[in-house]
């Protein structure tokens, strides 16, 4: 999802990184108040680790492999003002040393994979925990955070290349939002087989993520949060608000609601007509809002088959 | 003042940052209409290419592998309104990744952290920085390893175990990730350092 440069034009380009800054910024002051001495070191560890945990590839179909994009889960890990510096910094250090990503796109990618998937995810995260509890809990929440987390930034993702002219949101938003509802399936797996792996071996770990959340933590993700609210604001909701006038008609001059622009969830919605719906946005919304509850009912599932009987027995709360 | 070593290797770094950053955004506010100055924006880029002595067959080898997303974002593009730009799009955002691999190349981690230093970013950031660029090819190394050893004493090959396996290798190194980083700390409050 690294957005190269070219993308995007002067004013998105702009947009993104100042809002980028803000947040990095306010998240790096957040660090500073919540964070004990000792774990500074931390930081820049979880970094190298996000960054070598990238390069490890899961098998998926035939040859293809995928990896871990891992901002929920590094947020569910180390708080969400300690994700967002840890993101920013592999972002940072993937453009300047391995020109991954653009440098003018830099403040975009940062946007997007370092603030809304970041706090995206640590909000299902939290909230999903609390929903379910236990270990379980734990693990089903992380998978759907993570498959959450990585919708929720293709779709910034899209919104950013729209707002440049470059790619027209009815064809960036079901082609994006649909390749990542897929790849979020490998994600949410990753991420929870690996929260899994170290809940067994280090449960001390978690116990950052267990602990009643401290005011400031609390405090730093509520503005976090509507600095990214914000941004996606400015990206999406030109595009995704409900009026038909102006939407209608680019669809219609574009041909949506073709099969091919929704691959994946519109097909099964394709025919299907539920009262109030009739313009195609509010079918991508109903498809979505499909695509988000089938997750979420797989991520409880997975928890099931994952977490025996036996170790949910165990007091793995304080 | 004169100038030392230091301060000249941070003026030329500073110097190459400024001049990345000004390159591609000439290049990406290049107006569609107008092809041919992409032609001469290339012509600097290639002056930037024998200004920073880049070596070339590396250069080609890191643009070649990251241009599928280019044709990716391009091939997105050429689908629906403007479908007769994504030529020039694809044009202007391989210019733009040729300039970004230069600079890559072209500037170290230290350099550029003795520019953002000198930038007045915040030291967190920047002890976040020098330590992830520290610890990236020790941390990678021992991803190597751990899936060495677990490909050697595992012969399995269903897909469900390749994956939690694969995936205790990550757990497992995060776990030494934050051993690591009490060592680190230790490390550094022997050497005077002060949140």
């Amino acid at each position: 999802m690294h957005i190269p440069d070219g993308f995007l034009d002067a004013k998105t380009a702009l947009a993104t990184a100042t809002l980028s800054a803000a947040g990095l910024a306010y998240a790096l002051r957040q660090v500073r108040a919540e964070l004990p001495p000792r774990k500074v070191p931390l930081l820049g560890l979880s970094a190298a680790f996000l960054f070598a945990a990238q390069m490890v590839n899961f098998p998926v179909v035939g040859g293809t492999s995928g990896h871990l994009v891992g901002a929920a889960l590094v947020a569910a890990l180390l708080g969400p003002s300690a994700a967002v510096v840890v993101l920013s910094t592999v972002l940072i250090v993937q453009c300047l040393l391995f020109a991954d990503g653009g440098l003018l796109a830099l403040g975009a990618n940062i946007f997007n994979m370092g603030l809304v998937a970041t706090l995206f995810g640590y909000a299902v995260y939290e909230a999903c925990r609390r929903l379910v509890g236990g270990t379980r809990g734990r693990v089903a929440a992380i998978a759907f955070a993570g498959w959450c987390s990585a919708v929720a930034a293709s779709i910034s993702c899209a919104g950013q290349l729209a707002w440049s002219g470059t790619i027209p949101w009815p064809v960036a938003l079901p082609a994006m939002a649909g390749v990542h509802m897929l790849i979020g399936v490998g994600e949410g797996l990753i991420s929870a087989l690996v929260l899994l792996a170290v809940s067994r071996t280090r449960p001390d770990l978690l116990q950052g993520a267990l602990n009643p959340a401290p005011p400031s933590r609390t405090r730093g993700f509520v503005v976090l949060g509507l600095i990214s609210s914000l941004g996606v604001a400015l990206f999406v909701a030109p595009f995704a608000c409900p009026w038909p006038d102006g939407l209608e008609s680019v669809a219609a001059r574009l041909g949506f609601g073709s099969r091919a622009a929704a691959p994946l969830v519109a097909t099964p919605l394709h025919d299907y007509r539920i009262p109030g719906l009739s313009s195609p946005a509010m079918a991508t919304a109903a498809a979505g809002a499909v695509g988000t509850l089938v997750a979420f009912f797989l991520a409880l599932a997975f928890s099931r088959l994952v977490v025996r009987a036996r170790e949910e027995g165990k007091p793995t709360r304080p | 003042m004169s100038a030392t070593p230091e301060s000249r290797s941070r003026r030329n770094a500073a110097l190459k940052v400024a001049g990345a950053l000004l390159l591609v955004l000439l290049i990406t506010l290049t107006p569609v209409s107008r092809p041919l100055w992409l032609g001469a924006e290339g012509l600097l880029v290639a002056l930037a290419v024998a200004v920073c002595r880049v070596p070339l067959v590396p250069l080609a080898r890191r643009v070649l592998l990251l241009s599928p997303f280019i044709a990716g974002a391009a091939l997105a593009s050429a689908v629906g309104a403007h479908a007769s730009d994504w030529q020039t799009l694809a044009v202007r955002s391989s210019l733009c990744l040729v300039t970004v691999v230069v600079l890559s190349q072209a500037v170290t981690i230290a350099e550029l952290l003795a520019v953002l230093r000198a930038a007045k970013v915040p030291t967190l950031l920047l002890t976040t920085l020098a330590l992830m660029h520290r610890y990236l090819f020790v941390l990678a190394d021992e991803s190597a390893r751990m899936g060495r050893a677990r490909s050697a004493r595992t012969f399995s090959g269903r897909r469900r175990f390749a994956w939690i396996a694969a995936a205790s290798v990550v757990g497992n190194l995060f776990v030494r990730a934050s051993e690591r980083a009490e060592r680190v700390y230790e490390a550094m409050c022997a050497r005077g350092w002060k949140a």
